[in-house]
């Protein structure tokens, strides 16, 4: 109630007090983006049952709140946190309700995370079909966001392995999507944001590996321009590439990095797969050079968590990278070589207290090395480096809010601190500005800076109706609203 | 320039030093959240914040004494405003009583006002704030909270009441990140100081307000002006057989 709202209010004669009792305090709760740089108190409920969501949506509806999806809270931003309504906390509906080892389908409730899928299949030979960077994130929040893998280019978003869904609409009706029933709504809640309804079963389809391992070449690339011809070269024959990008590198070294290219083994090739396939194989070690225990690991790494610190690591890995580890082959565990972000356990918290937020944009092929090239120089003026970037390629799909394109991404760790809070917003409007004029797209589970203006420019307003008018039938009530939605689309309704 | 208050929310704000807490953040720039029986008055405060391009203001007509409707306004206000940085309970009464008079309905009512108003508003602010892990949490009581007075025996109670409870929250939640602060001024220039007869040192609720926001900074116990702070050191101190014989 605002001034204006708060005049007109009291003449209508609006009762003294609400008449409904308060929301129970006891599910009062500090929710947190995972990159830190916002939280709110939000009511958290986390049902186990369809009726126990059903129950949410009626308390909010009651209360005169809006309810918002979470998963594991995974997202870098705003994309599951809105102060002061109810937290639809998904996590406790965790259990994998079929798998099939022979056809590799399975089905699960959307609490169950990458982690808990791998763990259950790879002893019969599959692998999740994409996974992100951390293994915590729920399969709930994986298709919310549509997320991609370091395979993007090959094996695209997680959605396209996605055979069927069940989604409880905030009304209470079950609906059932898959590619060729409730076509539309399957290719807009994959990549919806949490906006349509709960996911609460979900069917995919696993990757089948003959082996645990994964062969992996590893070799440093001086600019964009070449890590970019790097990864043209092997798209036909490599499984995942990754590259990562020193942004502390000015000049003619614009752009240094290393990238990483994975290969399955094929069929055969390992001679004892019963043995690699097995779990001890593959969870990541729990100390670092054979003795540093891990857990302790983010304290060690806090006092380079400065500029001059962070210059200093990201020289040191180019350096080896581009020495002793240049062209260097290894075979390593798919879960070592997928879950880089799980390597160091709560390696965040060397960005405390501010956080961090993360920047990622896609490109078009042909605009792409020009756009980072510019990216960077306008981190350099600005004097707000990343401290880690991450780059990978990518192909259009089929869903309607897609962040992908023909072209590569480039990922930038931005710490945030009270200081340099309002100047990295303002980097961030630049290269949204930098983003749109090269064709880009952006990625809501990591976006913390796009407006309303960015988003209707880079999807179009043909999308935005389109996705608009299946909220309404979905969730005519706006009952489903995060921070993002609001911030990025206001009112739906 | 002291701190950029962002959220706020002010009991009692109808008049006194509440309003002057209310126009001074408004015009910071604060979103102020303002509760008081009298609608008409929250309307002319609120006003005037919007005449002078502050704000924005959130009205809410409520009763302090209807102490079970608190915890869901509380609510309601926590949503208008999107979260909460300070809460200030400023709700007081202190009647006139003659030192012959013991009138229950006004010593009740100065409990319910004074005592239990308080409890149910910072209870909640505190349970919050507590799980938020920051906030500041203020209560404006008084000097006379210091001493038994005999013109006052049950406002001074009252004000004794609200700062060991203050105490008792500030060593429950500070621990938490909560700043817990007891403002204590002497005597301010307001209608419920009016028509009594001459008071010393007398400030302005202007002036009260910006000591009061001031402590918000720092929390803990302060005396406003500061210079109470040593006066009602000695005061505490009398011991009570001389202070039962002074007029005081």
């Amino acid at each position: 109630m605002s001034m204006n709202a708060c005049l007109q209010e009291i003449s209508a004669e609006r009762p003294a007090s609400p008449a409904l009792p308060p929301l129970p305090s006891d599910h009062l709760e500090m929710v947190e983006a995972w990159g830190m740089n916002a939280s709110s108190l939000a009511y958290v409920y986390r049902p186990t049952t369809l009726d126990g969501i059903l129950s949410v949506f009626e308390t909010a509806r009651r209360h005169g709140r809006t309810v918002f999806l979470r998963g594991a809270g995974r997202s870098y931003g705003d994309a599951s946190l809105l102060a002061e309504n109810l937290c639809l906390d998904c996590t406790r509906m965790n259990r994998i309700l079929d798998w099939d080892p022979v056809t590799g389908q399975i089905t699960v409730e959307p609490g169950v995370t990458i982690g808990d899928i791998w763990r259950y299949t790879l002893g019969d030979g599959w692998w999740p079909p994409v996974v992100s960077g951390t293994m915590t994130v729920t399969m709930g929040g994986a298709l919310a966001m549509n997320i991609h893998g370091k395979n993007n280019w090959k094996s695209g978003p997680i959605g396209e392995h996605v055979l069927q869904f069940e989604m409880l609409l905030p009304a209470g009706e079950i609906i059932n999507c898959s590619p060729k029933e409730n076509e539309e709504i399957f290719y807009s809640a994959i990549g919806g944001f949490g906006m349509l309804g709960c996911f609460t079963r979900i069917t995919m389809q696993m990757k089948r590996v003959y082996s645990g391992l994964l062969e992996v070449e590893a070799f440093a690339t001086p600019s964009f321009g070449a890590i970019m011809r790097e990864i043209e070269q092997r798209m036909e024959t490599a499984d995942y590439l990754v590259g990562w990008v020193d942004c502390f590198a000015g000049g003619r070294k614009t752009g240094r990095g290393l990238v990483h290219a994975a290969y399955y083994v094929p069929s055969g090739a390992d001679p004892i797969p019963a043995q690699t396939l097995r779990l001890e194989k593959q969870e990541l070690p729990d100390t670092m050079l054979g003795f540093l225990p891990k857990s302790i690991l983010w304290r060690l790494l806090k006092p380079f968590a400065n500029n001059p610190g962070m210059r200093l690591i990201n020289q040191a890995k180019y350096t080896a990278g581009s020495t002793i580890g240049n062209h260097k082959w290894e075979r390593q565990s798919h879960a070592a070589f997928a879950f880089l972000l799980d390597y160091v356990p709560n390696w965040k918290w060397a960005y405390k207290p501010g956080g961090l937020i993360q920047y990622q944009t896609f490109i078009p092929a042909a605009k792409a090395e020009e756009c980072f090239s510019e990216q960077m120089s306008l981190c350099r003026v600005e004097g707000i480096i990343p401290w880690l970037a991450v780059f990978k390629r990518h192909r259009p799909d089929k869903f309607l809010m897609s962040h992908a394109v023909e072209g590569y991404s480039l990922a930038l760790d931005i710490p945030v601190n009270e200081r340099n809070r309002k100047r990295v917003w303002a980097l961030c409007d630049k290269m949204n500005a930098l983003t749109l004029s090269s064709g880009g797209r952006f990625y809501f589970a990591k976006d913390s800076s796009l407006d309303a203006k960015t988003v209707a420019a880079y999807l179009g307003a043909e999308t935005i109706a389109r996705f608009s008018s299946i909220k309404r039938r979905c969730d005519p009530e706006n009952l489903l609203e995060t921070g993002l939605s609001k911030r990025l689309f206001g009112d739906f309704l | 320039m002291g701190k950029d208050w962002k959220r706020a929310l002010i009991v009692g704000a109808s008049s006194g030093i509440g309003e002057s807490l209310a126009l001074l953040l408004g015009k910071q720039g604060c979103a102020v959240a303002m509760v008081a029986r009298r609608n008409e008055e929250l309307v002319r405060i609120a006003s005037e914040i919007e005449r002078q391009g502050g704000g924005p203001v959130y009205c809410y007509p409520h009763d302090v004494r209807d102490t079970g409707k608190a915890a869901a306004l509380f609510q309601q206000i926590t949503h208008d405003l999107g979260g909460l940085d300070l809460i200030i309970y400023s709700a007081g009464v202190m009647p006139l009583v003659t030192d012959e008079e013991y009138s229950l309905d006004k010593d009740m009512n100065i409990i319910d006002v004074n005592v239990k108003g308080a409890v149910a508003w910072l209870n909640e602010a505190a349970r919050r704030f507590a799980s938020e892990g920051k906030g500041t949490l203020a209560g404006i009581s008084s000097v006379a909270g210091d001493r038994g007075r005999r013109g006052m025996p049950v406002y001074s109670s009252s004000k004794a009441f609200f700062d060991a409870y203050l105490e008792g929250l500030r060593n429950r939640i500070s621990r938490f990140g909560v700043t817990v602060v007891t403002a204590k001024p002497g005597p301010v220039d307001t209608p419920m100081t009016h028509g009594l007869k001459k008071l010393p040192m007398l400030i302005s609720s202007e002036q009260a307000a910006i000591s009061i926001l001031k402590s918000c900074e720092r929390g803990g116990v302060t005396y406003i002006p500061g210079k109470w702070k040593p006066i009602m050191w000695v005061v505490r101190h009398i011991p009570s057989p001389i202070f039962r014989r002074m007029n005081i």
